[in-house]
């Protein structure tokens, strides 16, 4: 591949072609504000952050659209840029609700952090404000489209990614928004990879709100555990709960997850969740509405006792093949090894099987 | 899968047959749109135009059950087009000749009288595929789940030998496995013909390592398949079941059936989170943990084994699957003692050197895909590389046969199951989300319009499928995406439970049963 020699902020380094000015700059260790640009998302130029001066270019030009050149020499900051920067930042949130108190994106935020970096606290533009509804009826994925930067991400990565193409731009000037058709309700795949691109809190997890934020927050990584994909996930813990489900751009799967994998965990804190051994007391046969009627509550030991008991005697009187076990696709490989062994070398008998069949 | 998630981006061709991916499997779809996006041409054989048809050069709407047909047809055109790799046929396989004979029949239009998919499109699918030499082969359940389940998949394995699209980097056949860690499972040997590692029980030599290993004699005897275990309840023959996070009484089919072999036992255990339908039959049931609450590997389905910790403690006295297994096992005479998981694994590996490399140290990234043999193995991200087990890979010359049941005047729909994008498998975790619940927790069937049109059913009317093993009142969905004559059902809804009617003829080689085919009549209910 051939390779150009650019300098960026006096510093002189070889990139491949057709790389960004945006890129060649992360990869020479320089960091550039960005609001719009997302690394796997074809680049937009949208919000005119990350723009920087090249010589030879009369006016400031945007890095993330701008393929490197020859011998480019790029500045990426200086006052004048640094000036043309928090203007734009402070136009951008001369229209934004000034709610991170009670914002679910609060200290995980793009424009909060650009914001805070670029010392915005008075709005020289302040004025006509966009007032929208919060009326999307869908179960999954709140849209404060207030808080929307029109940043264009959610709208790439539905077509480019999930190829599903649920929302775009409509209207145009300061009446912009993104919505569905019709501005209807979302109705797609509700993979909420739109929710994991937006900078803003424009886009969140209905079953986030008020769960806590980034304060006392745990975050474990781990794996989902729904399809055999085996998406890389993050669980957000808070006082034993898990909160929210996300997951990191540098996974194998670049982070992309679908909708059971992002919004189906709070089966883990069901209230439904069997929590201590229980031994049948009704007959053979019977059942009822509340199946936890034909079960009586037992210690482990009353639990253990009965069943080995209950083996040892089905053993000896019909043998160890009168006996079998169905492991579990959905435990682990320690559990399943375990469980086969105990099978095969405790009870006895190859009567294990798991559900690959079904 | 014998390539990588990662290597489908690099795929000229993929074609998916009888695997719903964008809805099943939908982040390795999103990983087929982006190879689409940078060209790659997709084809889609499925009797549903499921949605990844929309990304698709061709699609092949075929009958469900005749997949043989379709793929016969496709090695005949490749055949007659010349096709086929010859490098690879010679070198690497062997009865060819006799092979070729045997779809000399399958003629495009022999094939479209069978699968009722246009012989134009069959011929177009056959050059994509035959054309490429980087072509990547999917399938799931839409294969197995046959009567010829295996057969299906040696007519797979005849077209990817035919093309030698095997082998390579973005180049192979994959099977997308349905579950979590159904690839670990199998692995860690829950098998019962096969210890951990897939190593034959039948072979002397094997066993006696694993007894040496494990330190006690092991059975001879050969073990039931959990299709198997069913029947052998019924006859009394097997009289106890332990159950670890499993529920046949919805998964299995011809549930009557099931759940009556089920309450025939003398003794039931099921270990599972929640009061699933089985556990409701059990005599005692063991509450566990969940995923977000314990240590250990998944390993998924491109073979890579990833680290799963613990997150959050588990409800009331739930304990983890190890402890309870180590517990009931050490009162039965058999002490297993397991400092943590790892040791577990570490075991695991000593016996089946393909993991030996894998430590938990080594899994905090990415994960490991096995064969990784040594600590300093990278592990592999696609098979075959350096040729077969096998010398030579054999053609299997196979043809084509109807499904179990066929449709008759009395049951003229063919019904198939599967799953939707919001639920899961039997819905015992995400029937318990609330949003998911809200936004599909309701069973349904879909209807093709011109069916609907003849039996007067509207669309969200209720309506009565009926087959030979029981019946169930659902919702009707007038869509095209099911042809005339078919119906599909998805498997999630105990209410209105698919696995009901759904047929328990099993594929004679590895006991699958046949969920994708069965006959069914349709009336409105009332």
């Amino acid at each position: 591949m051939k390779k150009l020699k650019i300098t960026i902020d006096g510093k002189t380094i070889e990139v491949p072609e057709n790389t960004t000015v945006l890129d060649a700059a992360k990869m020479a260790d320089i960091a550039i504000p960005t609001l719009c640009h997302h690394p796997k998302l074809t680049p937009f130029g949208g919000c005119r952050l990350c723009i920087v001066e090249i010589k030879g270019i009369p006016r400031p030009v945007t890095s993330c659209t701008t393929p490197v050149s020859e011998g480019m020499e790029v500045t990426t900051s200086n006052p004048q840029i640094e000036d043309l920067r928090k203007t734009v930042l402070e136009l951008i949130l001369s229209d934004h609700p000034n709610d991170c108190m009670v914002c679910e994106k609060a200290g995980d935020c793009t424009l909060q952090e650009l914001a805070y970096f670029y010392g915005i606290r008075e709005n020289r533009f302040a004025g006509e404000r966009r007032i929208y509804e919060k009326k999307d009826g869908n179960p999954f994925i709140e849209r404060d489209m207030e808080k929307c930067i029109l940043c264009g991400r959610c709208v790439k990565v539905c077509d480019e990614v999930q190829g599903v193409g649920a929302i775009d731009f409509t209207y145009r000037g300061f009446k912009s928004k993104i919505c569905p058709p019709y501005e209807k309700d979302l109705d797609c795949e509700f993979c909420g990879q739109c929710v994991a691109v937006c900078p803003t809190g424009a886009l969140t997890g209905k079953q986030w709100t008020m769960k806590g934020r980034q304060m006392g927050v745990k975050e474990v990584d781990t794996v989902c555990s729904y399809c055999g994909t085996g998406c890389n996930i993050t669980l957000h813990v808070k006082d034993n709960t898990v909160v929210r489900v996300t997951s990191k751009e540098d996974t194998w799967h670049e982070g992309w997850l679908c909708i059971k994998g992002r919004f189906g965990y709070t089966f883990i804190n069901s209230p439904d969740r069997l929590k201590r051994p229980l031994i049948r007391t009704a007959p053979e046969g019977q059942s009822s509405p509340d199946p936890l009627s034909l079960f009586k509550e037992a210690s482990w030991n009353e639990a253990f006792d009965l069943i080995a008991s209950k083996l040892s005697g089905i053993k000896s009187k019909h043998g160890a093949d009168a006996i079998g076990g169905l492991s579990s696709a959905r435990c682990t490989n320690e559990e399943n090894y375990i469980f086969q062994k105990f099978i095969r070398a405790a009870v006895g008998t190859n009567n294990v099987d798991h559900c690959a069949r079904l | 899968m014998t390539n990588s998630i990662k290597e489908i981006e690099g795929m000229e061709v993929i074609f998916i047959i009888g695997s719903n991916t964008k809805e099943t499997h939908p982040v390795i779809a999103n990983r087929m749109i982006k190879a689409y996006r940078k060209g790659a041409k997709i084809i889609v054989a499925d009797p549903r135009k499921v949605p990844m048809v929309r990304f698709s050069e061709v699609f092949m709407k075929l009958k469900p059950g005749t997949d043989i047909a379709l793929l016969n047809g496709m090695a005949h055109v490749i055949l007659k087009e010349g096709l086929h790799n010859k490098e690879f046929i010679e070198a690497k396989t062997e009865n060819f000749d006799e092979w070729k004979e045997s779809v000399e029949e399958y003629t495009p239009d022999y094939v479209e009288r069978i699968t009722g998919v246009n012989k134009d499109e069959i011929i177009k699918a056959a050059r994509l595929y035959g054309g490429s030499r980087k072509a990547g082969l999917f399938y799931t359940m839409g294969i197995t789940q046959h009567t010829c389940g295996t057969e299906n998949v040696r007519a797979i394995a005849n077209l990817v030998m035919l093309t030698g699209n095997i082998g390579r980097e973005s180049t192979g056949v994959n099977p997308l496995r349905g579950q979590n860690n159904v690839q670990g499972a199998s692995d860690a040997g829950c098998l019962p013909n096969v210890y951990p590692g897939y190593q034959n029980t039948e072979d002397a030599e094997v066993r006696s390592k694993f007894e040496k290993a494990w330190g006690t004699a092991l059975s001879q005897k050969k073990g039931l398949k959990a299709t198997e275990m069913i029947p052998a309840a019924l006859e009394g023959k097997l009289k106890a079941l332990y159950i670890m996070g499993e529920n046949p009484a919805v998964t299995d089919p011809n549930t009557h059936h099931t759940v009556k072999a089920l309450k025939s036992l003398d003794f039931l255990v099921v270990q599972d989170i929640f009061m699933t339908e089985t556990a409701e039959l059990a005599d005692v049931v063991l509450p566990s943990a969940c995923f977000a609450e314990k240590d250990g590997t998944f390993s998924n389905t491109e073979r890579r084994v990833q680290r799963v910790k613990k997150a959050v403690n588990s409800p009331g006295e739930a304990k983890d699957d190890l402890s309870i297994i180590m517990e009931i096992s050490k009162r039965l005479g058999y002490p297993m003692t397991y400092g943590s998981p790892e040791d577990v694994l570490t075991e695991f590996g000593q016996l089946w050197p393909t993991i030996g490399g894998i430590t938990y140290q080594r899994l905090n990234k990415e994960g490991i895909q096995w064969p990784c043999l040594t600590k300093d193995h990278p592990g592999t991200p696609y098979l075959y590389k350096d040729g077969f087990k096998k010398p030579k890979i054999h053609f299997h010359a196979i043809s084509y046969a109807p499904p179990a049941e066929i449709t008759d005047s009395e049951y003229p729909f063919i019904l198939t199951t599967g799953r939707n994008l919001f639920q899961y498998h039997a819905g015992s975790m995400t029937r318990r989300v609330k949003p998911i619940e809200t936004h599909a927790g309701e069973p349904y069937v879909e209807i093709n319009p011109e069916d609907g049109k003849i039996l007067n059913i509207k669309d969200g009317q209720m309506v009565t499928v009926t087959s030979r093993r029981g019946k169930i009142n659902i919702k009707a969905r007038i869509t095209n995406s099911v042809s005339k004559g078919t119906i599909f059902i998805p498997m999630h809804y105990s209410e209105a439970a698919a696995n009901i009617i759904t047929n328990d003829a099993l594929d004679a080689h590895v006991k699958i049963p046949e969920y994708k085919v069965c006959a069914v009549n349709i009336k409105k209910a009332g």
